[in-house]
């Protein structure tokens, strides 16, 4: 495991920072008029050529959301209030966003360049078709006619890239285990070669063994292939050892974004360090759960100013009033890829010095590669 | 295989149980049906059709029931179900196939296309759920709450009488003679038009309703979800993923329907006056033609029981999961 991750993140080297998938301002509302639920809140965020991004939180703070819809797949009654989804293909630099393409447009971007693995994904695979119909049929779509005999010999080979024996082409999803099933679907969503991959918590519904041997299969496929990732999950303890870059959203907001080491041993957000201290380190010294008070808040009633001031140790006035943009650390300099939305690290607003837990020195000015580790 | 070989086994024994209870019901009436029927047509009977009679009724003293029994079924396996009365001398069984085809094609035909529309109107009223279409709903709704001799009354009174464009009753030209000719199909496409438009209205909403809601279920389902992220053409994820999986609860309402067809025409017959099994059942109730009646029912069970059974199939063939734990 540790093994494969660091071959990966070695690959991520400051040049190589060429954005796959950018998310820009992006805004979702569950509902109309006023009764709307702001599921997603001017969410920005980068995928870049190569790279594993992380995007945690607690549950129901938009993160499937923000997988729907940044493929635009959003059930209704979700709509996307502002914003872009800007694709840029790293190999032949095509692309565009997402969300103003014409529909033919779209369906021909979908899976050749973004495949998505749902959350949940028991209920992923069509019960009344052959799961070898179903990894061709995605295949043939994009292809031309006639393309019927290699797109079987294609669906073969995915079934043997994930561990399924040949045979299996045949089978209908019922008559599959819980982990085949999600290992068609991840052989699925790599059927074209895709770009980028959204994994929406592909392991959740399965056991502790079975998650890992998912999780090392996409990570050693990942490092085969070469796609970049954004993994959706709520166990940072997992994006620490898998993830380059972790997104931690709370709220419908992305509150930091830095790289996993960043995060683990500098934490810039109270609710990081919250949810670092929810589970025990599975490295180093232990240290004291703590978890974080209280509940999340209801998407109808956000409190005013930082969405996270009820819960937080550190709030101060200014929290409760100034709503904190997602902006460069107390240490800007020091580490310019990493960005937190606290207003402990505006000076403009932020009277005393940010508190120790969350001011952790950074060790040495650096682009966001792993080799330090 | 094997599930299909136990099906076929339960259906057997089903209908061996229906043709059984079949035999033993005229056994079980009280009196002497057999004199009072004599009576009732003074003398017209004859010898033949008395002892006929004698054996429907198990009157025949001189032999045993089990005796009966295997006449009963010898008598069946030759096409024998004695002679009308209604009709007589015709027996029962030329009675039957002179009026089957009719019913089996009016009704028969509009049933399906009764299926076959709603089914259709409901995937797209469905998959285009949140837009106008679904300003049609109501109307739907109206249609299948009306009842159906309602529904064929009125049809009567506009097309047939008001406005004189359909033929009110009968199933052809009463000045042609049946045959396949040109002019005589004609003429019974013409008749059938208006009982069969009646039918298809009626049926046709319960099938929208029903599939439009099975739709909207389906659409959310994640594989529904993962077919549009595949970038498949929208025609295939609207009838390969979602209508494929929201038709299978209908099958065997469509298939009990079709197993109606022969028993629910009563009314649709009686109020067209229309030359079907459903007609002759009618007269037959009337008239007390006991060998007739029995005749009806056997086929009615039996259409009811190969609808079922073909249910089945259709649903082995088109779920596999039903496949593997039957
Ligand atoms: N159809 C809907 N109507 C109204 N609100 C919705 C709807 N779907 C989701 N939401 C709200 O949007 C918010 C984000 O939901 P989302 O599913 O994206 O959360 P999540 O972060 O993926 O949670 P989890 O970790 O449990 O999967 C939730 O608060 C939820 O209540
Ligand atoms: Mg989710």
């Amino acid at each position: 495991m540790t093994l494969t991750t660091e071959v990966g993140r070695s690959a991520v080297s400051a040049s190589h920072r060429q954005p796959v998938l950018s998310i820009r301002n992006l805004s979702v509302d569950y509902g109309y008029d006023n009764n709307a639920v702001h599921a997603l809140h001017d969410v920005s965020l980068t995928l870049h050529a190569g790279e594993v991004l992380g995007l945690a939180g607690e549950s129901g703070c938009g993160k499937s959301t923000l997988a729907y819809a940044a493929t635009r797949l959003l059930p209704p009654p979700g709509v996307v209030t502002g914003g872009e989804v800007l694709f840029t293909s790293s190999r032949d630099g095509h692309g565009g966003d997402l969300l103003t393409m014409t529909d033919a447009q779209l369906r021909a971007q979908r899976w050749k360049d973004t495949a998505i693995v749902f959350q949940g994904s028991m209920n992923s695979l069509n019960p009344v078709y052959t799961i070898g119909r179903q990894l061709m049929d995605g295949i043939t779509a994009h292809s031309p006619r006639g393309f019927r005999e290699q797109a079987r010999v294609r669906a073969l080979e995915l079934l043997e890239m994930v561990g399924i024996p040949k045979d299996r082409l045949g089978s209908y999803p019922h008559q599959l285990s819980g982990g085949m099933r999600q290992r068609v679907m991840i052989a699925m969503a790599l059927a074209l070669e895709p770009e980028v991959v959204i994994m929406d918590e592909p392991t959740t519904a399965l056991d502790v063994v079975m998650q890992r041997q998912i999780v090392e299969q996409i990570m050693s496929l990942k490092n085969e292939l070469g796609f970049s990732v954004i993994f959706i999950t709520h166990d940072v303890s997992l994006l620490l050892e898998l993830a380059d870059r972790i997104a931690i959203m709370y709220a419908g907001k992305i509150v930091e974004d830095a790289s996993a080491d960043e995060v683990y041993r500098m934490p810039r957000h109270p609710y990081t360090a919250g949810l670092l201290h929810s589970f025990p380190p599975l490295h180093g010294p232990r240290r004291e759960l703590g978890g974080i008070p209280g509940f999340p808040p209801d998407l109808m009633k956000l409190p005013t100013g930082c969405n996270f001031h009820p819960r937080c140790a550190h709030a101060f006035e200014a929290c409760s009033v100034i709503e904190p943009p997602l902006g460069p650390t107390s240490f800007e300099s020091a580490e310019p890829f990493r960005s937190v939305a606290c207003l402990l690290h505006d000076p403009t607003v932020n009277p005393g010095p940010v508190p120790v837990e969350l001011s952790v020195r950074p060790l040495l000015v650096r682009p966001p590669s792993k080799e330090t580790v | 295989m094997r599930f299909l070989l136990r099906r076929m086994g339960f259906y057997l024994f089903t209908a061996w149980a229906a043709i059984t209870l079949n035999f033993f019901i005229p056994r079980l009436l009280p009196g002497d049906p057999v004199q009072s029927l004599i009576n009732k047509y003074h003398g017209r009977l004859s010898t033949d059709a008395i002892d006929s009679l004698r054996v429907l009724f198990g009157l025949n003293t001189h032999t045993t029931v089990w005796q009966d029994y295997l006449t009963y079924w010898g008598n069946l396996l030759h096409g024998d179900f004695g002679i009308s009365f209604t009709y007589f001398p015709t027996p029962v069984a030329e009675v039957m196939v002179q009026s089957l085809p009719w019913t089996l094609m009016l009704v028969g035909i509009s049933t399906i296309l009764g299926f076959v529309l709603g089914t259709l109107a409901g995937v797209g009223l469905g998959w285009r759920r949140g837009t106008w279409l679904d300003s049609l709903l109501p109307v739907a709704n109206f249609f299948s709450a009306i009842p159906y001799f309602w529904l064929g009354l009125i049809a009567i009174a506009i097309f047939g009488v008001a406005l004189p464009i359909f033929p009110a009753s009968g199933g052809y030209d009463g000045g042609l003679l049946p045959s396949f000719s040109l002019e005589f199909i004609g003429s019974a496409i013409y008749h059938a038009a208006l009982p069969a438009l009646t039918i298809v209205l009626s049926s046709v909403a319960g099938w929208i309703l029903g599939m439009r809601n099975m739709m909207v279920t389906v659409s959310s389902e994640d594989y529904v979800t993962v077919a549009q992220a595949k970038g498949l053409p929208e025609r295939r994820v609207m009838f390969g993923y979602a209508a494929r999986n929201a038709v299978l609860p209908s099958i065997s309402g469509f298939a009990l329907s079709l197993g109606f067809i022969v028993g629910g025409t009563l009314v649709t017959e009686m109020v067209f006056s229309y030359p079907g099994i459903g007609y002759v059942l009618f007269q037959a109730i009337g008239s007390k033609d006991y060998p007739l009646m029995q005749g009806v029912f056997l086929i009615i069970t039996l259409s009811v029981l190969v609808a079922n059974m073909v249910a089945d199939f259709a649903y082995a063939f088109l779920d596999p999961r039903t496949r593997q734990e039957a």
